[in-house]
């Protein structure tokens, strides 16, 4: 058993986080929301980094990593806010053209089985991925017919609204698609857990600076109980993460299922929590556009709904303990 | 990363198992709570059959005559003993776990060669006498006086929460020997054999209505000045050497209790008929049964990061701490559901209908050592926003 990150992850984690804020600083991900504003460019340097390809075989053109090096590759790129399709890419590279080297931009829907189909990056993607019970199909984005909202709540992810879904190309049966389904979900969750520690060190940095009362508002208590908060439920919610990362690679120590629903319900709280503590800390400013407390909040909402709610985590966490 | 247990691991799993399947079964009827004299003996009988096994002091150096096993088979060691329903390290807890490797870590040879092995054969129970009336969180503001006198220290004062004290044959004490000093400096680290004239043991009895815990009264207590471990107003820095033990194993006890208790409440849900359907049927009843499961594998993961990070030779910074604060809420709200679960069950300590009843309404009111003991969840913030965080201190 070793459940931290060997030397070589480390590495990993530094350099995927050194190229998010060199190529993708916030005022990068903020103009991703802008009309045409997806900057192809910088999504196929992404790529280029490996990013998708990760735990893909060499043989399939992937880095012939772990799945859990792909988990913490989407840590990272969660704390930095990186904006874009990232787990459709992951899911889908090497099973759809053009996605591993970022060259075709894809769109993924787990197809709900009533109310609204709302899709993220819809807009600027050149395929849709659809996932539903009987297996994962694949269509031109231009097959299905959509309207893009105007304001989407998280403005760094756009979504449309699909009047329709085509009919597709079948890439896989149903064993792909619960394949998707969880470890997508556990994708999206790790990009909760991390963005649960960028919004924390967001508020921790302007604890230090903002000063009140003579003296740096991080010194009171009240504020410091809430940021140690924030940092207990990022490690708890990355524990659980780094654990279900690790049983996908060794589905032979533990239920799977279980284990990527409880870190769906530890990292959604870490998200949406530390991001109101975010807000919280940084006073009035942080009720503003111009702060970035908000985009953290916004995007751990998207984040998670996809691939099953908090809701339908806790009844599958339930119902598998009980079973045990 | 990974989570199977290495090849070695696996054959130090299964030898433990096996091991502890006999010795188990050997063992007689546990003595009811209040039982000093029977616990006292059956946890010494307990640790002697460790101790011929080889597995006392499982996380000792070997040379002071531990097992000098890995933090990982620590971490194994312990879940087979939950497993196993085999006893928990009960009035040893103060020897072997703090007293111990103090010595090991500070005592001169004669002190080591005069008490590692009673705590490792468990002939000798120890206690705590660190807090005091007017010293919890601020410990370092303790004022029991130790004056030197000839061969001697003279001791007089009162401390406070001292577990197992009833059953004890050492204290080990943190004294005030330098009064013109502050805080952190004049303290030092003693040894009190517990049957010198002048110590009077007064059992304080907690929420729960047991005697765990006990008050003691210092009346000029005459201990060899030979006692003393390290350098005489050296006691802070000495009591805080064994912080470098904690491998992440510290609170694999308490998690292992706390998933059992889970477990429990989840088959009496199921088992609890009302309105015309179980308890287990109600959907916030499942939901908040499914984020507490959440919160224990949670719990469990970090427990491994940290046990992994020890193995490497060190600690994640404030694992500790976090570890604690996480642990007390997820004790407190099992606490609240298990209240739910049971109804109007919860009104009696004692089992109703045959059911584990009185445990869960027992855990309720144990979250609060959690969130209370060893430094309250309060201070564990603190000393992560200052330590972990970097924040600047309020004083």
């Amino acid at each position: 058993m070793d459940l931290q990150p060997t030397d070589d992850q480390l590495a990993l984690i530094e350099m995927v986080t050194g190229f998010a804020s060199d190529r993708f600083p916030i005022d990068v991900v903020r103009s991703f929301g802008e009309p045409n504003g997806f900057d192809r460019d910088r999504w196929t340097e992404l790529a280029a980094l490996g990013t998708f390809g990760l735990a893909l075989s060499e043989g399939e053109g992937g880095v012939g990593l772990d799945f859990i090096d792909a988990v913490l590759v989407h840590e990272a790129l969660g704390s930095a806010l990186v904006p874009g399709p990232l787990l459709a890419a992951t899911l889908s590279a090497g099973l759809v053209d053009g996605v591993l080297d970022g060259s075709v931009l894809p769109a993924i829907v787990d197809i709900p089985h009533d109310g609204p189909i709302i899709v993220e990056h819809f807009r600027s993607s050149d395929v849709l991925l659809m996932v539903d019970d009987d297996g994962v199909r694949v269509a031109p984005s231009a097959h299905a017919v959509g309207i893009d909202v105007v304001h989407s709540t998280d403005p760094t992810s756009p979504v449309s609204i699909l009047e329709s879904v085509p009919a597709g190309d079948l890439i896989g049966g149903p064993e792909l698609a619960v394949a998707w389904r969880q470890r997508g979900s556990l994708l999206a969750s790790a990009q909760l857990s991390g963005n649960s520690t960028g919004s924390t060190n967001l508020a921790v940095a302007y604890a230090k600076e903002r000063e009140q009362f003579g003296r740096p508002i991080g010194s009171f208590q009240g504020l410091k109980h809430l940021l140690a908060d924030s940092w207990i439920r990022t490690e708890i919610a990355r524990s659980s993460v780094w654990a279900a990362g690790v049983m996908i690679d060794e589905s032979d120590v533990g239920s799977v299922d279980r284990a990527v629903s409880g870190a769906r319900l530890t990292a959604a709280r870490a998200a949406t929590e530390n991001a109101k503590t975010c807000v919280q800390v940084h006073g009035g400013m942080g009720f503003t556009w111009e702060v970035d407390a908000h985009l953290f909040l916004k995007r751990a909402w998207v984040l998670e709904t996809v691939f099953g709610s908090v809701d339908e985590a806790a009844e599958i966490v339930a119902r598998l303990y009980a079973a045990d | 990363m990974h989570l199977r247990d290495s090849e070695s691991d696996a054959q130090f799993r299964s030898e433990v198992r096996e091991w502890l399947r006999g010795a188990v079964a050997s063992l007689p009827e546990p003595p009811a709570t209040e039982d000093w004299p029977g616990r006292r003996t059956f946890d010494a009988h307990w640790q002697g059959l460790l101790f011929e096994a080889g597995y006392a002091g499982i996380n000792w150096p070997s040379e002071h005559g531990g097992r000098g096993a890995t933090p990982t088979e620590h971490l194994i060691f312990l879940e087979e003993s939950a497993a196993a329903k085999a006893p928990d390290v009960g009035i040893g807890f103060v020897g072997q776990m703090h007293a111990g490797p103090t010595i090991i870590a500070e005592g001169t040879e004669a002190q080591k060669s005069h008490h590692l092995r009673g705590i490792l054969t468990g002939d000798h129970a120890w206690c705590q006498g660190f807090s005091e009336p007017g010293s919890g969180s601020d410990l370092a503001s303790l004022r029991t006086r130790a004056f030197r006198d000839g061969d001697d220290y003279v001791i007089s004062g009162q401390k406070i929460w001292t577990s197992h004290a009833m059953a004890a044959d050492y204290c080990e004490m943190l004294v005030r020997t330098d009064p013109n000093e502050l805080k952190h400096k004049g303290i030092s680290w003693l040894i009190m054999p517990m049957n010198l004239p002048g110590i009077d043991v007064r059992p304080l009895v907690t929420v729960h209505g047991s005697t765990e815990f006990a008050e003691l009264f210092l009346d000029e207590v005459r201990v060899p000045v030979s006692n003393l471990i390290g350098e005489e107003n050296d006691g802070w820095r000495v009591a805080n050497v064994t912080l470098s033990f904690e491998r992440g194993t510290g609170f694999v006890g308490e998690l292992l209790d706390t998933t059992s208790v889970f477990r429990d409440l989840i088959a009496l849900a199921r088992s609890t008929k009302r309105n015309g359907a179980t308890v287990w049927d109600v959907d916030g009843i499942r939901h908040e049964f499914g984020i507490l499961g959440a919160d224990l594998d949670a719990l469990w993961a970090f427990t491994k990061r940290n046990v992994s990070q020890g193995a490497r030779g060190g600690m994640v910074m404030g694992s500790g701490s976090g570890f604690k604060v996480a642990f007390a809420t997820t004790q407190h709200r099992l606490g609240d559901l298990a209240i739910r679960v049971l109804d109007r069950a919860s009104l009696s300590l004692d089992d109703v209908d045959g059911k584990p009843t009185g445990e869960l309404v027992h855990s309720k009111l144990h979250a609060f050592a959690i969130s209370l003991g060893g430094g309250t969840t309060q201070i564990q913030q603190n000393i992560i926003a200052e330590r972990v965080l970097g924040l600047p201190r309020e004083r």
